[in-house]
């Protein structure tokens, strides 16, 4: 799958040992790396019962839920906003009118150059005062709304050009080529991308936490304040290894899916228009050089790695 | 109008702060980043297995709680002493590595795989295949993204204003809660300083991609 097989011949006998060990080598010094954040934390009292009691408790654990069900709202509402944005965003940037390609273009641009934080902070002092997250869920639909709306544009301009042309030729009209031609190709080589985005929509709603939005790291935060110091050792590591696996379980599950439409639509024949971003990798499953005997990537997802910003 | 005159040296300290948070973080993680990326190509399978969860562990925290683990975590490490700005470069560097390492991954896997395999078959040995033929074709393809990426680095800088941090984000909240000022105003200069920033970047990408530009 990649090119790592590439890169070096099928290791001799010599080159195998000498992996060996290197690969010791590393594990010692990875293990080691471990057991000494472990042995470092034991020693400076981050696992004593005591920072850790306050997760039994059933109205700990429902508030963990609520500010889960918090961080669920704002990302549903600004996923939805967000796409219905990249939409119009979009289309206003395949017009054929001067004026509103123009206008969508410098739009997109001018939120896709804004730190969302900035414009967070402008949302929830000018409109939102007392209620931060319509601030974070109109931030992030400002930000993601310009980010689909380019992924949108390449995904139609990525479907091959005769097919308008020939949607053209029939007599249809713009609306009805790009309805019921484009988008239907375009959709099956967006959607790894447009679930990318979707997980930095998720992670991003973190950003509530700095505006005082009762999300789940805001109630993470707010744990790790309240909870009495245990021999002068205040709760903050129980709660970042809490609140990061929840966040972590959240995004991978998330960016699975995407995985998972990346497969299936390269799988089926039809699926895979020409002139996707993904022809390179393709190139690269060339059955003359994974008959090598290399482990296959185990972490090779193209769609999730282009997500970016 | 008013605001910018009035606070000037608060804005040029901000935008110092911001310029300086992203150059050193940009350092740390275009290191790390390269780095990583080697690992997940080579053929030791503990170093593959450490790229991979560094990548996947990273891409998937929100970048405010990597900050809480970086300004909590290193104290309770015993690591302590270390002023708030290296722990957001810190933080900053190592969330952006992971991006990077996928970038300069994908741009080795565009090399062609016939470069590879002229360059093993006149002798040459992975270090030399990958650093005499294979990286240097790579950098071209990753350069775009990767400049992608330092611009996302200098917008996601802000976020370390929540982190006692001077920097633009700060003088924007610092701003806000002095009352007396438009808040559109504010924002307009901030985004002026943040805009000139990344146009610089995106502006230096663009000469380097001409510059390392080859017929092939």
């Amino acid at each position: 799958m990649s090119s790592a097989s590439v890169l070096y011949d099928v290791p001799g006998p010599k080159a195998r040992a000498r992996n060996r060990i290197y690969n010791v080598a590393s594990t010692l010094l990875l293990v080691g790396l471990i057991v000494f954040v472990i042995y470092r934390f034991d020693e400076t009292g981050q696992f004593q019962g005591g920072l850790w009691d306050d997760y039994q408790y059933t109205a700990t654990q429902e508030r963990i839920l609520d500010g889960l069900v918090a961080t669920l709202k704002a990302f549903g509402i600004a996923a939805v906003l967000s796409l219905v944005l990249g939409a119009v965003l979009a289309a206003g940037r395949l017009s054929d009118h001067r004026a509103i390609r123009w206008s969508a273009t410098v739009v997109v641009e001018f939120f896709r150059a804004m730190p969302l934080l900035i414009m967070i902070f402008l949302l929830w002092a000018a409109f939102f005062p007392n209620d931060p997250m319509w601030a974070v869920v109109f931030g992030l639909t400002l930000y993601n709304g310009s980010v689909q709306a380019e992924i949108f544009r390449a995904g139609i301009n990525a479907v091959p050009k005769g097919q308008g042309e020939a949607a053209y030729a029939l007599g249809m009209r713009k609306t009805q080529v790009m309805v019921t031609v484009l988008i239907p190709q375009a959709v099956r080589s967006m959607l790894p991308s447009i679930i990318s985005q979707l997980v930095v929509t998720l992670k991003d709603t973190s950003l509530g936490s700095i505006i005082l939005y009762q999300e789940l790291l805001f109630v993470g935060k707010s744990f790790a304040q309240q909870t009495p110091p245990v021999d002068g050792v205040y709760a903050f590591i129980p709660m970042v290894i809490i609140f990061g696996s929840i966040y972590i379980l959240m995004c991978l599950a998330l960016s699975s899916l995407a995985t998972l439409i990346e497969r299936r639509t390269r799988r089926s024949a039809k699926g895979a228009p020409a002139g996707l971003p993904a022809t390179a990798a393709t190139v690269m499953v060339d059955p003359s050089h994974s008959a090598e005997g290399q482990p296959t990537d185990p972490g090779s997802t193209t769609g999730a790695s282009k997500s970016g910003r | 109008m008013n605001v910018l005159v009035d606070n000037f040296a608060m804005f040029r300290e901000g935008f110092v702060g911001t310029v300086r948070l992203t150059a050193l973080a940009s350092l740390l993680a275009l290191v790390l980043g390269t780095i990583i990326a080697g690992f997940r190509v080579s053929p030791v399978p503990a170093l593959r297995v450490f790229g991979v969860t560094w990548v996947t562990l990273l891409r998937n925290t929100p970048l405010v709680l990597l900050f809480f683990v970086v300004t909590l975590g290193l104290p309770a490490l015993g690591l302590r002493g270390w002023d708030e700005d290296w722990l957001a470069i810190l933080a900053l560097g190592c969330y952006t590595s992971a991006f990077i390492c996928e970038a300069v991954r994908s741009g080795i896997n565009t090399v062609p795989v016939g470069q590879a395999e002229a360059a093993r078959s006149v002798g040459m040995t992975f270090t030399q295949t990958l650093g005499q033929i294979v990286l240097p074709q790579a950098v071209r393809t990753a350069i775009p993204p990767v400049g992608s990426l330092l611009i996302a680095l200098t917008k996601n800088s802000a976020i370390a204003s929540g982190f006692n941090v001077t920097e633009l984000g700060s003088v924007q909240k610092t701003l806000n809660m002095d009352a007396g000022y438009n808040i559109y105003v504010i924002f307009f200069w901030i985004a002026l300083c943040y805009l000139i920033i990344t146009f610089t970047i995106s502006g230096l990408f663009r000469l380097l991609e001409n510059r390392l530009a080859v017929a092939r």
